[in-house]
């Protein structure tokens, strides 16, 4: 396991993973790009007032996942219209952008040479531009709070995940959140973060 | 965390108009999966701050559970939620003088 590391010459963020690896991170993408296309950024109308049915601009109430809460949070919490305004206008097209996001980690690491069967002996060169890996640095931070919010993870309750035995599933899941995590922390580190 | 800083952006130079209207402010809230690093690289990024100035916001965030992060109009405010928001951070907005 080996983390970014910033290219003397070129200034790009390199580093290289294990076909497991890259295949586990193109899987990590593929599902946030589907919860984020699962649950609809519309929502049925429970009116049969006419503005409302011929309104399908955007959502007004936050998500009912949890995860997809915590990535579009409600803006305005004390003023239940102005949070409703602003996620009409914001939700979709941050959806939009988290999905490319993941879409371009996928792009990248396929571009590099991950083929659909990864086959054992296989590494992955990567070489990130600048603007990709602001584009990594925050799909990282979304893969991260979606793992963390479906694990339950809180502040300071890192000796719990340390002592579940290791073929405890959520120690596995945990062991990729710290993973990603430190993926992220030598991202920002080779962009000079 | 109480030393003067030489950098401090938090005022935008704003016209006549903005001024007399109440300030609105860009609060981001304290999580636990957001890394330090991560948070101070975004304050740098997106809002301009010096590294100094960055950290010392990180920090509110993260001992305090808070920090301002930005002040202006209600539609700047707007912009700069939406951005935390690209950026994973959890951010809400609301008037300088809420409490």
């Amino acid at each position: 396991m080996s983390g970014f590391t910033r290219h003397r010459k070129s200034g790009a963020a390199v580093t290289t993973f294990t076909a497991f690896e890259a295949d586990l991170l193109r899987s990590l993408a593929g599902q946030l790009i589907e919860l984020l296309r699962n649950e609809s950024a519309t929502e049925e109308i429970a009116s049969d007032d006419l503005e409302d049915l011929l309104d399908f601009s955007g959502p007004t109430r936050e998500p009912e996942d949890p995860v997809l809460a915590r990535l579009f949070p409600t803006a305005y919490p004390e003023d239940e219209d102005a949070a409703a305004e602003f996620r009409r206008y914001t939700e979709a097209d941050l959806r939009n952008g988290k999905a490319a996001g993941a879409a371009t980690v996928i792009d990248t690491l396929e571009d590099a040479g991950l083929p659909a069967e990864p086959q054992d002996g296989l590494f992955i060169d990567v070489e990130l531009d600048p603007a990709t890996a602001l584009t990594w640095l925050r799909s990282f931070t979304d893969m991260r709070l979606a793992i963390a919010t479906r694990l339950g993870i809180e502040e300071g309750d890192e000796e719990f995940w340390y002592s579940l035995p290791d073929d405890d599933p959520r120690a596995q899941v945990h062991d990729i959140y710290d993973w990603v995590g430190y993926l992220q922390e030598t991202l920002v580190r080779a962009v000079g973060g | 965390m109480s030393a003067p800083s030489p950098v401090e952006l938090d005022e935008p130079v704003t016209d006549d108009l903005t001024q007399l209207a109440t300030p609105w402010v860009t609060i981001v809230w304290n999580d636990p999966v957001n890394l330090m690093s991560y948070v101070t690289f975004v304050f740098t990024t997106y809002f301009g701050y010096s590294r100094k100035k960055a950290e010392k916001l990180m920090l509110e965030v993260h001992n305090d559970g808070r920090s301002v992060v930005s002040t202006g109009s209600r539609e700047e405010m707007e912009r700069d939620v939406q951005a935390m928001h690209e950026y994973g951070l959890w951010a809400t907005m609301q008037k300088a003088d809420a409490p």
